[in-house]
């Protein structure tokens, strides 16, 4: 590390940032040579981003940042004022973040946020910063430079914006760029286009340090590894040895847990599901599943479902075309497809939370679509819903308890014969409920705020399950999660499902995902479904050019 | 995204961006008429419960001791002996030729009255707002971004502006200003000088508010990450407040500032005859005591048209500060 120091980017040794009493980045250290690309990996909260953020002065407001050694470009920066920081930001170090929604400024047309840096560091006049602003975005390959300029970045799709954000970070052709989650708002086929054009940035040259919770992006891009645990660098080497053969048990559980090829049924989480912790714990209102006899009546069916919105010129656009599919007891159906493909519409038309155009939607063999909202109320308890966002899906003033209270009033009741259900019967039934999902009793005086992802997830799951539904709908429901939050929630469900019979239309923009939870799966492309088939066939050899393409995108990890 | 028109059907034609501003611009009209028609109603049957004799105030009032035959003739020459809904019909049909009629009190027409009046009072609530809005921006960007103390500080600043009363606030201006340190003159004497007084009356309670307002929006704008992109490309702090986020700060205080608007010409009510300056307000004032329903008429539905204007613009103005505005309405 120490002999390529001297033509090396970027040089870190022993960096520790402090926030108040709290360490969390405890002894990084890297070193990137020009043309290299190092990945540092880990889950929320490991301290990856304050390292990338401490090397552009940025660490936040009241660290501590301590080095023995920080250079970038052979500049010593530590102890370095804001004046000096300014000069090192966007000339020798350029940063992008995740969405360039939010990471670009939603009122400036981009071609001003990009030639800003011109103007900070070189003063440079107007007409010379249009020149290079529209030579940069030619570099990145955005369409129609002199178009874009003019554009905000609300008006460009994700992957154009986000390419637009990447020629801010690049215009002053900074020999270091640091990308923090540079792709995880995207779809898989445009992921797939930035991750061709970051590769490219760094052949030129720039030295890339790519930060990353998606083993599989790293897989894709870097050279080397670094595996950040609490604050510490865990394991690290080049991409083969970590990724290959890792030595370290946190590294082989952050690889075991990306579902992407594991096969269906297969455990995920490394420590065991936690309700599998609780083999003994009887089952509440078991229901037999009836598979036999009602096989061929499905639980959920789309018939001919069209389903269209207004849209600006005052036309309409159609979400969702000529849909047709079935979910069965005990099924899991996967849906796949791009951002805007209308996943979530079809998930919405499931819930009946709104109603088709045309066709029909049928629960359990039963009218739902058609039904007034009156006549919907009651049977509603036997479809649930989980999202990606739990959280904002909470009465923020509610605590857990009383969220799950609500949902499971009526069956609380019901189990009790009464009319009402009683304090103890509802009492009783949070418990079980979040026994279930592998919480602990106490969870139930909580807010919602002070739980992690993961555990708002399962109190979403046990909100679901509250009514003893028959089918859950469930959008994006890990997308939000680290990967081993994700692979514990995905275990979780898999188990609930083998329970209790549990149907499940399952949507994910994530091949991998939905490949391990589903047995059939739909794909689904402008609205219409392209195709449908067993989850093995359609993944292994797909019958539609475009279900090829999202295969061919989707990230995966080489094992 | 890309959009697609349903496949089957006739494909609806598509309104161009002129078209969907010429319908917004009919809507906004559309509006503006209906609140006209229903402040000028509201306000001629509120006028009858004020209790006394309108053709005893056309007389000069209920000390003027006018014979019955006068107030007899009065009645029949000002249309006040025919029924209540002829009245209001009369009334309307006055008002669409642009006829507010005639003071009862001065015998001059109420459009000349308030065209002479209407000056001197926007020319104060406009330059009340522009230093409201100064002082409001000053505050909150000063207050932010600069720790605990003085975000605690300008909280308080802006709570205490917000909550003090315009007759008091003159007052102690008056007292600490002219009668103790000299510098303004107590009332308005037509020179810039007798301005500053109830201009500041006037902007430090909508300071206050409007303070409230930017600095929350501020402090949501500093989280935002492009603010992180634009420090990690070398902006300055300062850069950062005045290309970035003062923009998206000022966004809800233009929102306001239709409404602002009317409420100062409510305040100048008060102010002006504090001050005992010429103006709307005092007009007003005058006008309700003498009973001179016309002129009292006149005024409400002027500051009902200056708020439905100032309305529009404000529409217009966070359309082109913010750009998605108009782009969400067209949705």
């Amino acid at each position: 590390m120490t002999a390529n120091g001297a033509d090396a980017v970027l040089e870190l040794e022993e960096l520790r940032v402090a926030f108040g009493h709290e360490e969390v980045v405890r002894g990084v250290s890297l070193t990137i040579a020009p043309g290299e690309c190092v990945a540092i990996v880990g889950e929320s909260g490991s301290g990856k981003s304050v390292t990338a953020r401490s090397l552009l002065g940025m660490a936040g407001e009241g660290a501590r940042v301590e080095a023995e050694r920080l250079r970038i470009a052979g500049r010593d920066l530590r102890g370095a004022g804001e004046r000096e920081w300014r000069r090192v930001r966007g000339r020798q170090a350029g940063l992008v973040l995740q969405d360039a929604l939010v990471a670009l400024d939603p009122l400036r047309p981009v071609g001003r946020e990009i030639g800003d840096a011109l103007r900070i560091h070189d003063r440079m006049p107007r007409g010379a910063r249009r020149t290079r602003t529209l030579e940069v975005l030619a570099d990145v390959g955005m369409p129609d430079p002199a178009a874009a300029v003019n554009r905000r970045s609300g008006e460009l799709s994700g992957g154009l914006r986000q390419r637009a954000l990447l020629a801010s970070a690049l215009v002053l052709d900074p020999p270091l760029l640091i990308a923090d989650e540079p792709t995880t708002a995207l779809d898989a086929t445009v992921q797939a286009r930035v991750l061709e054009l970051l590769a490219e940035i760094s052949g030129r040259g720039t030295a890339v340090l790519l930060i990353s919770h998606d083993l599989a992006v790293v897989a894709r891009l870097a050279d080397r590894v670094l595996v950040m645990r609490e604050g510490r660098v865990v394991e690290q080497g080049t991409v083969d040895e970590v990724l290959g053969a890792p030595s370290e048990p946190y590294t082989r559980a952050l690889i075991a847990a990306v579902p992407a090829e594991v096969p269906r049924g297969a455990l995920l989480s490394s420590e065991g599901s936690p309700v599998i912790a609780h083999p003994e714990r009887v089952p509440i209102a078991p229901r037999a599943v009836s598979r036999g006899e009602s096989a061929d009546v499905p639980l959920l069916a789309f018939d001919g479902v069209v389903k269209t919105f207004p849209n600006r010129g005052g036309g309409r656009f159609t979400a969702v075309e000529e849909v047709s599919l079935a979910v069965h007891a005990g099924e899991t159906v996967g849906l796949v497809g791009e951002s805007g493909s209308g996943k979530t519409t079809l998930a919405r038309l499931a819930l009946a939370l709104t109603t088709p155009d045309r066709g029909v939607v049928t629960l359990e063999g039963e009218p739902w679509s058609e039904l007034g909202e009156r006549e919907r109320r009651p049977r509603r308890r036997r479809i649930g819903a989980i999202y990606q966002d739990a959280l904002s899906s909470f009465d923020p003033r509610w605590n857990v308890g009383r969220i799950l209270a609500d949902a499971a009033g009526g069956q609380a009741a019901n189990d009790a014969g009464a009319r009402h259900p009683s304090r103890a019967n509802t009492a009783r039934r949070v418990a079980e409920l979040l026994d279930q999902v592998g919480l602990a009793g106490g969870v139930a005086v909580r807010e919602p705020l002070t739980l992690s992802g993961g555990q708002r997830q399962r109190v979403a799951i046990a909100r679901a399950l509250a009514a003893a539904p028959e089918i859950l709908v469930c959008d994006e429901p890990v997308s939000a999660l680290d990967v081993t939050i994700q692979a514990q929630i995905l275990d979780l469900l898999d188990e609930l499902q083998r329970e209790r019979g549990l149907a499940m239309l399952f949507i994910s923009h994530d091949l991998g995902v939905v490949r391990h939870m589903a047995d059939r799966v739909a794909v689904m492309q402008a609205g219409r479904i392209v195709e449908t088939g067993p989850a093995e066939r359609v993944f292994a050899a797909p019958g539609h050019p475009y279900t090829a393409r999202l295969v061919a995108d989707a990230p995966r990890l080489a094992r | 995204m890309t959009g697609r028109s349903a496949g089957t059907g006739v494909p609806a034609p598509r309104r161009g961006a002129p078209g969907r501003a010429a319908r917004h611009l009919a809507l906004l009209l559309g509006g503006a008429v209906f609140v006209l028609w229903a402040v000028a109603t509201l306000t001629f049957f509120a006028i009858r419960l004020i209790p006394g004799d309108p053709a005893q105030a056309i007389l000069g009032g209920p000390g003027s001791q006018a014979s019955q035959e006068a107030l007899d003739q009065v009645r029949r020459d000002y249309g006040l002996d025919q029924p209540l809904v002829v009245q209001y019909l009369a009334m309307l049909g006055r008002l669409v030729t642009g006829d507010l009629g005639t003071s009862y009190s001065l015998k001059v027409p109420v459009a000349e009255l308030l065209g002479a009046q209407i000056g001197g009072t926007l020319l104060l609530a406009m330059c009340s707002l522009a230093t409201a809005w100064v002082l409001a921006l000053g505050l909150s960007l000063w207050s932010t971004g600069r720790g605990r103390v003085a975000s605690a500080l300008g909280q308080g600043i802006e709570l205490v502006a917000a909550a003090l009363p315009h007759f008091w606030l003159a007052a102690v201006l008056i007292a600490v200003f002219s009668t103790g340190l000299g510098w303004f003159p107590p009332v308005a004497t037509g020179t810039p000088a007798g301005f500053v007084l109830p201009v500041t009356t006037l902007a430090i309670p909508l300071a206050g508010f409007l303070a409230q307002v930017m600095r929350e929006s501020l402090l949501d704008a500093m989280r935002q990450p492009f603010v992180v992109s634009a420090r990690a490309r070398g902006e300055s702090a300062l850069g950062i407040r005045f290309r970035h986020t003062i923009r998206h700060a000022a966004l809800p205080g233009i929102s306001l500032s239709g409404w602002a608007l009317g409420w100062l010409l409510s305040g100048a009510v008060v102010v002006e005859t504090i001050f005992a300056m010429p103006g709307l307000g005092r007009t007003l004032l005058q006008a309700v005591t003498l009973r001179d329903i016309p002129v009292v008429t006149g005024v409400v539905l002027l500051v009902a048209l200056v708020y439905v204007v100032m309305t529009v613009l404000t529409d217009l103005v966070a359309r082109v500060a913010d750009p998605r505005l108009a782009q969400e309405g067209a949705r």
